[in-house]
Formats: C-alpha cells, structure tokens, sequence
C-alpha cells in the first residue's frame, strides 16, 4: 500500500517535471559602459539568492565587465515582497500606475559588457591605467561588445538600462531596441541613478514611449519592487 | 586637413547586399570619410556593424560614431522603413546632440 502511494508519488512529480516544468527566462542585462548593469545584477543576486553573492564589480573605470557573466536559478517571487514607493516626491510609479503585477519568474541573470561603438584607449588612461594596461583593457572591451551582441540569439528578454543623468537618444539605445523589437523579444528599459540630484527620467520615457520605462536606483535598491514587478508581468 | 563626405543614394545601398554594404561602409569609415547613408541602415545592419567594427579596432582606429534616425514603422505596422544614417571615424566624428528629428554632429580634423 505504501509503495503504491510512493509510486504515485513518483509518477506525478515526474508528470510535473515533465509537462508543467516552470520555464526558466534568460535575461539579458544590456545598456552602455557605466550605466549600472552589473550593480543591477548585483542587486538581483542580493535580493533573491544571497545577499553576499557578487556577479561581478562595479568601478567607475568604463568597461569593468569585459565578458558575460550568466548567474542561474533565480527566482524572483514579487509575492512575497511588499510594494513600496521609496522616494514619494518624486512619485516613480505614477509612471508604471495600473501595470502592478504579482506572480513568480524563474531566471537566468546574464551580466553583459557595455555596448559600444568606439573604445579608444586613451580614455582608460584617464583613470590612471598605463598605458599597455589600458590597451590590454581595450582589446578586452571590443571582445566583451562581440560577445554582449552574440547573447542576443540566447536571450529570452533583456533590461535595457539607461543611466537618467544622460541623453538617452544614443545610437547604441536605439539600435538595441530596434533589434529587440525586429526580434520581437521583450524588453523592458530601467532608468538608473534616479537617486541622483540631476536625473531626469522622463527624458527616457519621452524617447521611447513604446517601452515600460521604470527608473531606479540600482544602487541604493530604489524602486526595485516596481522593475521585479514589470519583470514577472513581461518575462514570464 | 580636408575631411572627404561620401553621400550614398538609397539606390546605390539597396543594390548591395547585407555584408557588403557594411564592408563598403567601414571601408570608407576607415579611410577618414564621413559617409551618409540615404536609405539608412536597419538596426539589425547597425548591430552588425558594431560588431565588424570592434573586430577592427586598434590603436590608430577607435572605432566609429554612427548617429541615425530610427526606422519608421510603414503600413499594418509591418514594413519598417529605415531612414538616413550618418557615420564617421571616431577619431574625427563627434555628435553633439540628438533629438528624434535633429542629429548635430561636430566634425574636427585633427
């Protein structure tokens, strides 16, 4: 009798596995140098798996993440988090009203190199690199960009992520989003560094209303229940 | 020094093929020119052109500036229509400001 129920017990975990296996989201972390995507990564980790658990670092030093980095079995549960606005002056989610979801996604994090067009390495001399060094980081820069743009055949969705401080309307911007909406794959732009005195979030909205915008600050984990919110909603 | 402009018509970029066209492009990119795209480039072709370019970077060439109009979406919201682009060395191109219906590039020789 017992082993009859084992049995069964067996079966349907195996029916389960087999038929109604949660589909884990590969998503993408994309945006230019600097924007915050390892910071984000880093948050996600933080919240959802283990808060002393790094994908990677962040510096000022442009192009710190030189190969993609891919961080499995996240689950993101917005449940079970209470939805909070941290900064109610400025009223971020006035500018994602009536678009609250609740639900769980299973993800894969893929940390991507900055997307970029040129990388010139004086510019890390700047940052007291020397010289050979710096060419070293630049040759490892251009091969991060062929890698972060390979990612986009395996990805499922990304996070476009801007910094707010800065024009949005960059060619690097518009061309990923153009690619993600030729590929029809989901996207959902982050407006970071909204924590800082001159951001300007709205200026990313006004350049790509078609696109959930959500800013956020990465970095002080600033209106994160509202992205994990549109991430659960658009990923799943 | 004199800067050279190469101003393509969309005639002349749609009788190339995909590969060949970001060849053509590059090429002139990397003998100094600033070269404008009537028709433009997808944003599949710019993607690909990103990536040709950080396969050709070195010291003397740091790579590209490209600045552009996005493609207009055309009937059913089917048909894309890709709209002019403008792309230069880096070394040279810089743009200034962008706005959806006003690119500003500054062009300096060196």
């Amino acid at each position: 009798m017992k082993s009859n129920k084992s049995r069964r017990g067996i079966l349907s975990r195996l029916i389960k596995a087999l038929f109604f296996r949660e589909k884990t989201a590969k998503i993408g972390i994309y945006g230019p140098p600097n924007a915050g995507k390892t910071t984000l990564a880093n948050r996600i980790i933080h919240t959802f798996v283990d808060e002393n658990e790094d994908i990677g670092v962040s510096t000022e030093v442009p192009h710190e993440t030189r190969r993609a980095v891919r961080r499995g079995g996240i689950i993101i549960d917005v449940k079970s988090k209470s939805v909070q606005n941290p900064n109610p002056n400025s009223n971020p989610e006035s500018m994602t009203a009536g678009r609250k979801a609740k639900g769980r996604l299973k993800l894969d994090v893929v940390d991507t190199p900055g997307l970029a067009t040129k990388i010139d390495f004086h510019e890390f001399m700047a940052y007291g690199l020397e010289e050979e060094e710096a060419k070293r980081r630049a040759k490892e820069a251009t091969e991060g960009v062929i890698e972060a743009i390979k990612w986009l055949d395996d990805i499922d969705g990304i996070v476009l992520l801007m910094d707010s401080t800065k024009d949005p309307y960059t060619q690097t911007n518009i061309v990923i989003v153009g690619n993600m909406e030729a590929r029809g794959t989901p996207i959902i732009i982050a407006a970071n560094k909204m924590d800082l005195a001159d951001a300007a979030p709205q200026r990313i909205i006004n350049a790509f209303p078609q696109h959930p915008v959500i800013p956020i600050s990465a970095l002080k984990g600033e209106n994160m229940e509202a992205l994990y919110e549109e991430m659960a909603r658009r990923f799943r | 020094m004199e800067i050279k402009m190469d101003m393509i018509s969309e005639d002349k970029i749609n009788s190339m093929g995909s590969m060949e066209k970001l060849r053509f492009v590059l090429d002139g990119v990397k003998s100094g020119n600033i070269v404008v795209l009537e028709g433009g480039l997808t944003p599949e072709e710019q993607m690909k052109l990103i990536e040709l370019t950080m396969m050709e970077v070195n010291e003397d060439f740091p790579g590209i500036e490209m600045s552009g109009y996005p493609a207009k979406r055309g009937f059913l919201n089917l048909r894309r229509k890709t709209r002019l682009t403008v792309i230069g060395p880096a070394k040279v191109m810089r743009t200034i400001k962008k706005e959806k219906d006003l690119i500003s590039a500054m062009i300096s020789a060196i």
